[in-house]
């Protein structure tokens, strides 16, 4: 269905894999995914900005039936959304956990896997997914 | 402007319709509103779909059904807001009428996602959501809206068999609808035994894979009182907004602001306050967007909504909704609006709501990013 072609992937690579969202020079409002216009100012010049690594779960939800097309393999897996430290959410795929253990509030970190093996180009695609900060 | 009717109804059964195609569906609810109506053609024809592209590799709906129809010419667009489509296409017909720009129009909502497999049906139900982070992370349609309702029980402490009644009230309601999908009576425990599809959302709290279309006409109000003798149906206010697209930042205030600001606006235009509305036709392709959609509506505060359904302040989804009725998404907010005509008509049978005069149908796309209300009613 046209979504995994080369370019369509390799154009998000810095953004996914280091978890970059946009900071407006304007007013100073930090967003992720990154933004070409901001929501609160009205500005459209955005930096780049690097957001950090550790936050916690908000909420999750475990994929047990109906995983889209390329994630199978992966069933049961955790969704979640974590709250970074700056205030902003993300949704993110929760890894080195159980369905069992995971929890609101668990603190999480940053972490990069394979994301799915999928489409006419055979991609392997890679991104940001979180895991429980080890001590 | 003008005050516009709507004038002639009608729809298909909902379900897994193996016999009927695309073309099948939506000519068979045009039909049955043209003959509602009493009128043969019409200016304009507007379509409400959401998959036809991605699950039936048919686009271009617009010309497809007006040919299908016999009516070589009349000119036509296919409107796509995933679960708003059809409510969208309603507004846009309205708005033709309401401004003179045309006399009669035909509006069809019409689904068929029969023909896919599960795993196709899933990944088509995230195309209204951003595909490169949502998506990405393999989250399903139902998988967003298990961190809503995991996030809302948390937050409110609701349990989840006040929740869970929806479904069960949804289904009851069904019963009596002879184009519902399921016509079985469910119990709270029915529904938290069914299997997880995402935690913890329950299967029995889902809509699922449905074929079926709507149909209605709308023509200038002065022009229905002279053509029927039905009771006339006014569109009294019509509205949509849309809000955030990426669920992440907008989840903590477990309000769907595009419900809040549409509602906003339709009860503006209708000149009405909440307490005239007799019934409501609200979004609920799961219990907790059921659940939700009578807050950010304004029946119930936050946090309260499950109270409002189990004490039944008012009927909720009187033909079963998206989850008894069946939820065909491009078709479904035209369906709603063929129920409040119905209810409006005193034509609802046995689910007739006593002295009804004005209904409220809402619909949600996806997990909120756009939301569509319409106030119609019967004075």
């Amino acid at each position: 269905m046209g979504m995994l072609s080369a370019p369509r992937y390799w154009r998000e690579i810095k953004y996914r894999y280091r978890l970059i969202g946009s900071r407006c020079l304007k007013c100073g409002k930090i967003y992720f995914p990154r933004r070409l216009v901001c929501r609160v100012c009205g500005s459209k010049k955005l930096e780049e900005y690097k957001l950090s690594e550790k936050g916690k779960i908000e909420t999750f939800t475990v994929i047990r039936r109906n995983p889209p097309l390329g994630y199978e393999k992966n069933v049961p897996y955790i969704v979640a959304v974590v709250r970074l430290e700056e205030g902003v959410n993300v949704l993110s795929q929760i890894v080195d956990c159980s369905p069992e253990e995971v929890k609101i509030g668990m603190p999480v970190e940053l972490t990069f896997r394979k994301v799915r093996e999928d489409g006419k180009e055979g991609i392997i695609e890679y991104g940001f997914k979180f895991r429980p900060t080890l001590e | 402007m003008r005050r516009v009717a709507v004038v002639g109804v009608g729809c298909t059964k909902v379900g897994e319709l193996w016999d009927k195609s695309l073309k099948d569906l939506a000519v068979e609810s045009a039909t049955k509103a043209l003959d509602d109506a009493g009128v043969e053609r019409v200016d304009f024809v507007y379509v409400g779909n959401a998959y036809s592209q991605i699950l039936q590799s048919q686009g271009n709906l617009g010309s497809f059904i007006v040919d299908s129809l016999g009516f070589n010419g009349t000119p036509s667009i296919s409107i796509e807001a995933a679960d708003s489509s059809g409510s969208l296409a309603f507004h846009e017909a309205y708005k033709a009428v309401k401004l003179g720009w045309a006399n009669y129009v035909l509006v069809v909502g019409v689904e068929k996602m029969s023909d896919s497999t599960p795993e196709e049906v899933a990944k088509a139900l995230m195309a209204c959501e951003d595909q490169d982070y949502v998506a990405f992370t393999g989250i399903t349609q139902a998988g967003l809206h298990a961190l809503v309702l995991r996030l809302y029980m948390e937050r409110f402490r609701i349990k989840h068999e006040d929740v869970a009644m929806f479904t069960v009230k949804a289904h009851k309601n069904a019963l009596n609808n002879p184009y519902a999908q399921f016509k079985n009576p469910l119990s709270v425990e029915d529904v938290l035994k069914s299997p997880i599809l995402a935690d913890p959302l329950r299967l029995l709290e889902y809509t699922t894979i449905a074929d079926g279309s709507a149909a209605l006409i709308l023509c200038p109000l002065e022009e229905a009182k002279k053509i029927t003798d039905k009771p006339v149906v006014e569109v009294l206010g019509s509205a949509s907004a849309t809000d955030k697209f990426y669920l992440p930042e907008r989840i903590d205030s477990l309000t769907f602001n595009a419900t809040v600001e549409a509602a906003k606006k339709a009860f503006q235009e209708a000149k009405i306050s909440i307490d005239k509305v007799d019934f409501i036709e609200t979004h609920d392709n799961s219990t907790i967007m059921g659940v939700i959609s009578i807050e950010d509506l304004g029946f119930a505060e936050k946090g309260r909504g499950t109270t409002f359904i189990v004490e039944e302040k008012i009927p909720i989804n009187t033909m079963g909704g998206s989850k008894g009725r069946g939820h065909p998404i491009g078709a479904t907010g035209v369906y709603q609006l063929v129920e409040t005509v119905w209810q409006l008509r005193g034509e609802a049978g046995k689910n007739q709501v006593k002295d009804a005069k004005i209904g409220l149908t809402h619909t949600l796309t996806g997990i909120g990013n756009l939301a569509a209300v319409n106030i119609l009613g019967c004075l």
